[in-house]
């Protein structure tokens, strides 16, 4: 066992001799004193649109670095008033500094613009101990999509202590919301460092071993938005100054074309050195501009919901497209004159409420059990899961974080509310038209119209298709989830959501798009809203044939859907479809820019 | 009243000698270790580490004679009691400490914090000699080395758990004792062959390995006809190391998480992370190569003032003797190290009983790995491991858990001549 000990204090001591008497390349690396890291930041990735216009950037800003250790002689007083910042304030920066490192550098000022690091270069000589770090902030040349593209910001000391958070460092910046938040891996990119030799007076004496240590740093991978920026510029122009959102979504992709919640902000206000003030201000808007609408917002879906409650009928056989029910206004009230609903494309084209009370009550109450209550557990049990199939009360998966679920109230519910044997059809009839205990988001609704496109499937919703230089589509986005209506079933309903535009007695008329050929299949809703005027829906898509387009437009305390939501989404489609507004159609512009809709009686 | 002269007149007082003087030589490099010329603290002063290692060496002046006073044979007779309560401890930790820089390893009592994995060792060192004690280790009886193996197993798998992979480690030395009281030199070698597998695994694409290993159990045999005779054997061996090449690379690939992976790969190639380990070897040879054959001298360093040698004053404490005291300077660490240890093994074979003589070496064993990994990884010939230089590295668990260990064994020897048999 000695032998080992001796053995092993032998190698030491020989190891020793080699280093520390016979080389001398350590020696010279001590004697350039210190070896300096310096870290290089990569580029963070950039962003495009569909149609390859740039989302987001990068731009250049720089950091005041102070490094505790190194600060000689520094005349205190000229630096503050170059710097313009009081005296306590430098100590207590300097303060700050110090406890968290005397060696390493830490930010003393940070974000200065070009113009400020211009005039501050030729100054720094004389404060030694001060640095310059150049990197990247975001920059969105159009002031658009806020909501999706999210922010980035200061990595938190909570986060860095995690394992995950190893690859950052004080100072370091992550996305915080949006895709930024959502790529955070794809766009950060690795960082760089090189190992220089620096002697004592701060000369660089070049890279320590050949730079045999020295790592690049490799730029975040790029991302393709399948957002069309025009199309979305246009929908934030229509909804300015209004509450709202728009969500349009390609139905044979799942890519969303346009993501708008309004009131919006410019997403440059989060970025540069007024981040946190101008996080704040937006916080404590009373308009609440950082509410993202689309993903966030439940309502209950209102008359659109009868389109899905259609859809189950058909697939349970409780009714045919030929069924009728009279339109019985004891049941539930019914506000549009119309004629006799005698079938379901009647029915859907005015929106019948008695009509879809049947109908969801055939769909409940199929005399699954001889029991009425127990009949009615399994029925809306039985229908919730239809309903689930179509994306509604769960996250459709869309590629940003915080996705609101909505929800779809089940038998588990009212058993808690009211005990098994306390509620049958009648406690809860008001889901039969989009109404109770039901909540959507807009993105939901949208999805729900690009099924309805599809005939029976959707792609998950999301907001980028491809993935650096390749543009590597994402394989969760590759897949079609079926509905459990089997797709024959859609054809009828889809007949109604046509008349409903293209009939003069129809809800969605002003939206009708006719005269360019284009047929849009929708329908309006209303979300009743207890505190004011009710919010106005409508979800469409077109062309019928082959569609392109599906969307959920939401404008809040707007009323009725037939005058406001209905004629901005067939702008939305016509600019989508033509790339223009035609000559008859633009009065619908100033119509709906103009908010004229909130002056109607309706 | 008698006993007081007796244990002065039979402690080992060479051992002692050694003791104090690497405590001393220890206290003064954290003091240089941590000094700053700017601000030219006092040695004494108790806001650094050097002012705070010295509050901890006057505690451990108190456990000395705590320990020598104890009825020498409380150490036996207790051994299982002490090694079952620090289990219990560990277990303790485990559940209810606070993640300290990710490991849940520290207990803290206000500001004190204390880490009951470095208690583990003296107490799994008494645990194991006490039953090596009533066993005879040549016989080939299974369930006794099971059970010895399991003594010594529990606590590093349990320090595994609280994410202090480098105190594990330590509990490999205790194969060494096992090997003197006379285990089969079998396992030592085993476990040398599962250890360079393991690394190998990591180092060498898989492909090329399993045809390395492939083509050396041909040439063996083409070598050695007669191992066709056994052809069954050598087949289920050559089939369980390929297995093992196939599990070491999937459960480091596929089952720990990509931070655990990339400290495995760092710690067997520090070089693929020049951010991280790579950073601290590389620093840590500079400092050292600067001191030369005579060194700076004592405060004169430069490389291991403040952040560019990380842990300084605690594991990486070699770096300021080598930088400010050079070559002589390292001999004499390395010296008073082979002075303690071969002292160790001296005052072990002077043990009357097997208790004793297995303490013994276990307490040279755990030493020496300690010696053998820390100084080899700042040279860059092991792996980076975070374990601390014994009596010299800044800390108070670590300075006491070794004080025990060795004042133990010092407690034994002082009243071996009570002991009249030897098993």
């Amino acid at each position: 066992m000695q032998t080992i000990f001796f053995v092993v204090a032998a190698v030491f001591a020989l190891k020793l001799f080699f280093i520390q008497v016979l080389n001398t390349e350590y020696k010279h690396a001590a004697d350039a004193n210190t070896i300096k890291r310096v870290v290089e930041y990569p580029f963070r990735g950039l962003i495009y649109d569909r149609k390859g216009k740039l989302l987001v950037q990068n731009l250049p800003v720089y950091d005041l670095m102070v490094v505790p250790k190194e600060i000689k002689d520094i005349d205190t007083l000229r630096f503050c008033k170059l710097f313009n910042i009081p005296l306590e304030e430098f100590r207590l920066k300097i303060k700050t500094a110090k406890a968290y490192s005397y060696v390493k550098p830490s930010p003393f000022l940070q974000k200065l613009s070009p113009e400020e690091f211009a005039s501050l270069q030729d100054n720094l000589v004389e404060f030694p101990g001060f640095y310059i770090n150049a990197r990247n902030v975001r920059g969105y040349p159009h002031q658009s999509l806020a909501h999706a593209l999210g922010y980035i910001g200061e990595v938190s000391p909570q986060k860095l202590e995690q394992p995950e958070y190893a690859a950052y460092a004080v100072g370091d910046y992550l996305g915080v919301s949006g895709i930024e938040l959502e790529y955070e891996r794809t766009l950060m990119g690795k960082k760089g460092v090189k190992y220089r030799m620096v002697n004592v007076r701060g000369l660089d004496k070049g890279p320590f071993k050949e730079g045999q240590y020295d790592t690049m740093a490799v730029a975040g991978q790029d991302l393709v938005s399948s957002i069309d920026l025009e199309l979305q510029q246009y929908g934030e122009r229509m909804l300015q100054g209004k509450r709202g959102s728009i969500v349009a979504i390609e139905p044979s992709t799942g890519e969303i074309l346009a993501f708008i919640s309004a009131p919006f902000y410019d997403p440059n206000l989060l970025t540069g050195k007024d981040l946190g003030k101008n996080y704040l201000s937006l916080l404590r808007d009373p308009e609440k501009p950082l509410y993202n609408r689309p993903i966030k917002a439940t309502y209950p879906p209102g008359s659109v919901f009868k389109l899905v409650q259609a859809l189950i009928a058909l697939e349970e056989g409780v009714i045919t497209p030929e069924t009728g029910y009279p339109c019985n206004q004891s049941l539930v009230k019914c506000a549009h004159g119309h004629p006799y609903p005698s079938n379901l494309k009647i029915a859907i084209e005015n929106s019948c409420n008695p009509y879809f009370y049947q109908v969801f009550r055939a769909v409940v109450n199929q005399g699954r059990s001889r029991n009425i209550y127990q009949d009615t557990h399994l029925g809306l049990d039985s229908w919730r899961d239809h309903v689930l199939s179509f994306g509604f009360a769960g996250n459709l998966g869309v590629d940003l974080p915080y996705e609101n679920m909505g929800i779809i109230a089940s038998s588990r519910y009212y058993d808690k509310l009211y005990g098994k044997t306390g509620w049958k059809y009648p406690t809860f009839y008001s889901m039969s038209i989009g109404q109770g205990e039901t909540g959507a988001t807009p993105l939901q609704m949208a999805n729900l119209m690009a099924t309805i496109a599809n005939r029976g499937y959707y792609v998950t919703p999301h907001l980028i298709k491809g993935i650096g230089p390749n543009q590597q589509p994402l394989p969760d986005y590759q897949k079609k989830h079926f509905t459990s209506v089997s797709s024959r079933h859609y054809e009828p309903v889809i007949e109604g959501m046509a008349e409903v535009v293209a009939s003069r007695r129809g809800t969605g008329w002003w939206a009708n798009l006719s005269h360019l050929g284009i047929d849009i299949c929708g329908k309006t809703g209303t979300v009743q809203n207890p505190h004011g005027k009710d919010h106005a829906v409508f979800a469409a898509f077109a062309p019928r044939v082959n569609p392109k387009i599906a969307i959920a437009v939401y404008i809040e305390n707007a009323g009725f859907g037939s005058i406001s939501s209905a004629p901005l989404a067939s702008l939305m489609i016509e600019k989508y479809l033509t790339g223009t507004i035609s000559k008859p159609r633009q009065r619908w512009e100033g119509w709906i820019e103009n908010g004229e809709f909130y002056k109607s009686k309706n | 009243m008698e006993r007081a002269p007796k244990i002065s007149r039979n402690i080992d007082w060479i051992t002692v000698a050694i003791y104090a003087a690497m405590l001393l030589l220890g206290w003064m490099n954290v003091y240089a270790a941590v000094y700053s010329p700017d601000l030219k603290q006092s040695i004494f002063d108790f806001s650094i580490n050097s002012g705070k290692q010295l509050i901890w060496i006057g505690t451990a002046v108190i456990i000395i004679i705590v320990l020598l006073v104890i009825d020498y044979k409380a150490y036996e007779s207790l051994a299982y009691v002490v090694y079952g309560l620090i289990i219990l401890l560990l277990i303790f930790t485990l559940i209810f400490a606070r993640p300290i820089a990710g490991s849940r390893s520290w207990l803290e009592f206000g500001t004190v914090r204390i880490q009951p994995a470095e208690f583990a060792k003296f107490a799994t060192a008494l645990a194991a000699s006490k039953f090596m004690s009533t066993i005879n280790l040549r016989q080939q009886n299974w369930k006794e080395h099971a059970i010895l193996a399991g003594i010594t197993v529990l606590p590093p798998v349990l320090i595994l758990l609280s994410n202090e992979t480098g105190s594990a480690l330590v509990f490999g030395a205790f194969l060494l004792a096992f090997f003197r009281e006379g285990m089969s030199p079998l396992i030592l070698i085993l476990g040398s062959v599962f250890v360079a597998i393991f690394i190998l695994t990591l180092l060498v694409p898989k492909l090329y390995f399993v045809i390395a290993i492939t083509l050396l159990f041909a040439l063996a045999i083409w070598l050695n006809r007669r191992l066709l005779r056994k052809i069954t054997s050598v087949v289920l061996i050559y089939a369980a190391v390929v297995g093992m090449v196939f599990s070491v690379d999937f459960f480091v690939n596929n089952i720990l998480q990509q931070h655990q992976q990339n400290r495995i790969k760092a710690l067997i190639n520090p070089e693929a992370d020049p951010l991280g380990f790579g950073w601290n070897v590389t620093q840590s040879k500079i400092a050292i190569g600067s001191g030369g054959l005579y060194g700076k001298g004592f405060l004169e360093g430069t490389q291991t003032k403040f952040d560019f040698v990380p842990e300084q004053s605690t594991d990486f404490i070699f770096c300021t003797i080598g930088e400010e005291h050079g070559w002589i300077g390292s001999l004499v660490l390395i010296g008073l190290f082979m002075a303690l240890l071969s002292r160790i093994i001296f005052i072990a074979e002077r043990q009357k009983t097997v208790f004793g003589r297995s303490y013994g070496y276990c307490v040279a064993s755990i030493i020496f790995f300690h010696f053998l990994v820390n100084i080899g990884m700042t040279i860059g010939l092991a792996p980076v491991v975070g374990i601390p230089l014994p009596f010299f590295s800044y800390g108070g668990s670590s300075l006491w858990s070794f004080t025990i260990l060795l004042f133990i064994l010092l407690a034994l020897d002082t009243h071996r001549k009570q002991d009249l048999t030897r098993a």
